[in-house]
């Protein structure tokens, strides 16, 4: 009872402590984030579906059913089905070696693993142009042997596959770090096998982790223009990803279309966001579950 | 998981498979994109009429030097469309993807189509624009791309410089003219259609210095009761060469189709459908009323040739270079 008291107490000042700005500074700093908002976020995404909707529904409906446009649709879903399963993979598998084990070069490879963040995408899309290009080093073979790298849908898988490398394994090591290796000893010492120990001790416990890692990828994927734009060579219906197409009907004035595809891409990050969300309110729940039941 | 992939990959490889079935990819610079949007079906018309083959074309498009480096890199084009020579001429220099005497195959130095570059101005010409000494008058601002990658913004410089010599000024006048015209210029952008879109939809400059049929097209999109032309008293006309790129169409075994494709473009229907879409025709006798007679003069007359116009004025430390540090 004395506690209570003592907490409310407590409460109160801290309460007053939070509000003893005057009114006008409060209301002020309020308008100015939310105008803040408004201006960098609510007018450009309604300003999207407003042109896309602008000529109706029939040239919206024309513009995303366009031969053009679904090559471009299917060409962005074929590269982030490949690479976000390739980055879940080596996500886990990067973040479960750093996190669980000791070994020699383990900066370096957490350096590696954050190169793709620090480099320019213009830059990651020139480095396939050098080395499968033409005149790179394995331009030449390519051609004799028939393959076609850059400027076909492999070189664009591997554009998007290097953009997002990082996303899944940035996620799962500050979160593997903070729960530490007892469990997996735990596992161990109760006899358990490797795998054993992957699918019933750490996959479980980083679960919303890896979740928010894959739709981060995801949306990455999806979404990725300056890389995939160098390596694509923009051929219309064969190497253009959705971000290309409409970059190429904003070009032809053909700005209904052009926004049309764009907000396609506006609700791909919408229900990234909405998705988000529910992650996020699942893992604080499964955490305040896991407290309750420490505590009783 | 591993199903996905190898789907996805199957997948991947029977759509590279199914390129090699008669199809042609034409890389071709910024603004052709509306007029292969006409000329395409009307050469596959006439190739199935003739031949009883089915031909699909694709198309790459981009600012030309840009397209031009993409071939170079290894993009499969047959064929290469450009608005200047010099732009296929590297694919000779640099990728051994041609013979260095392209031009020589067709008729006219290859050359089936040219436009001038002239002046767009806004409606009512506010700012009394008539001829290119009014570009560097107080106050007036011209959005050209940059002539570093675009093979429209060097036609803009040469066209400035040229504007100079023609009228008897020397080196020196000349390039005291483009550096007061580039200071003139509030955004260089990196292609031609950029610089219309900065022009038309921010609404940046007074003047737009580019293609006459980028004009054209650009009054037929955004209405005509919003700009106006001006004809500057001299200009330069821009030719526009086209050439079959050698190695990529005996790899695919597409020669004949490309050869045909290429000649098309001298063929009375092709020329006409150039004109039609204001790119003046060089070979044939067209019906073009639309087109104003000009004093024009091309790279070659004022230059020499484009190899000598690139490098004393666009190489690395040329002189664009040095004028534009300043």
């Amino acid at each position: 009872m004395h506690t209570t008291q003592f907490q409310q107490y407590q409460g109160k000042v801290a309460y007053k402590r939070a509000t003893s700005e005057p009114t006008w500074v409060r209301w002020g700093l309020i308008g100015l984030a939310l105008a803040f908002l408004g201006l960098f976020l609510l007018i450009p995404l309604a300003a999207v579906f407003a042109e896309a909707l602008r000529k109706g529904w029939g040239v919206y409906l024309a513009a995303i059913t366009e031969a053009d446009a679904l090559s471009a649709m299917k060409l962005t879903l074929i590269a982030s089905l490949i690479s976000v399963p390739l980055n879940l993979v080596f996500g886990v598998v990067a973040a479960w070696a750093i996190t669980k084990f000791d070994f020699k070069g383990k900066s370096f490879l957490i350096t590696l693993i954050d190169l793709p963040f620090a480099v320019s995408p213009v830059i990651a899309g020139l480095i396939f142009v050098l080395i499968f290009g033409l005149q790179g080093w394995f331009g030449e073979w390519l051609i004799d042997h028939d393959l076609k790298v850059v400027f076909a849908v492999p070189g664009i898988v591997l554009a998007t596959i290097f953009v997002t490398f990082p996303f899944v394994a940035r996620e799962l090591i500050p979160l593997m770090q903070a729960q530490g290796k007892e469990e997996e000893e735990a596992a161990l010492v109760l006899g358990a096998s490797g795998w054993k120990m992957l699918w019933h001790v750490t996959l479980p416990n980083v679960k919303w982790g890896l979740i928010y890692g894959v739709i981060l990828t995801n949306a990455r994927a999806m979404g990725e223009f300056g890389a995939v734009s160098v390596v694509s060579g923009h051929i219309r219906g064969l190497t253009n990803t959705m971000p290309l197409h409409v970059e190429i009907l904003y070009n032809e004035y053909n700005y209904a279309a052009a926004f049309a595809v764009a907000s396609l891409l506006t609700l791909l990050a919408l229900v990234t966001l909405v998705l988000k969300t529910y992650v996020e309110w699942q893992a604080s729940r499964d955490a305040a579950n896991i407290e309750k039941e420490v505590t009783a | 998981m591993p199903l996905v992939y190898r789907s996805a990959l199957v997948a991947m490889l029977l759509s590279s498979v199914s390129l090699q079935a008669a199809e042609l990819l034409n890389a071709s610079y910024d603004v052709t994109r509306e007029f292969y949007k006409d000329f395409n079906p009307a050469f596959v018309q006439y190739w199935k009429d003739k031949t009883g083959e089915t031909v699909t074309i694709n198309q790459s498009h981009g600012g030309s030097t840009k397209q031009a480096r993409s071939v170079v890199d290894g993009l499969p084009a047959d064929v290469i469309t450009m608005n200047r020579s010099a732009d296929i001429d590297i694919l000779a220099q640099k990728g051994k993807l041609i013979p260095a005497n392209w031009q020589t195959r067709l008729l006219n130095n290859s050359v089936p189509s040219a436009s001038p570059t002239v002046f767009l101005v806004r409606k009512g010409n506010p700012k009394q624009v008539k001829d290119w000494d009014d570009l560097v008058r107080p106050g007036v601002t011209s959005v050209i791309p940059n002539p570093k990658t675009s093979g429209n913004g060097k036609y803009s410089y040469l066209a400035a410089w040229g504007y100079v010599t023609q009228k008897g000024g020397d080196a020196a006048k000349a390039r005291q003219f483009v550096t007061e015209l580039f200071k003139h210029v509030p955004v260089l952008d990196t292609g031609g259609r950029g610089a219309t879109t900065t022009f038309a939809q921010r609404e940046i400059g007074d003047v737009l210095v580019t293609f006459e049929n980028e004009v054209y097209l650009l009054q037929k999109e955004l209405g005509e009761d919003k700009y106006e032309v001006v004809y500057p008293s001299v200009t330069v006309l821009a030719e526009n060469p086209v050439s079959l790129v050698d190695k990529v169409v005996d790899k695919k075994g597409t020669r004949k189709v490309a050869q045909a494709y290429l000649e098309f473009h001298f063929s009375p229907q092709g020329q006409a459908l150039a004109a039609k879409h204001y790119l003046r025709p060089q070979v044939s006798e067209v019906a073009q009323p639309s087109f104003k007679k000009l004093h024009t003069f091309t790279v070659k007359q004022a230059f020499g040739s484009w190899t000598e116009a690139e490098n004393t004025h666009f190489s690395d430390g040329g002189i664009f270079d040095q004028i534009y540090q300043k």
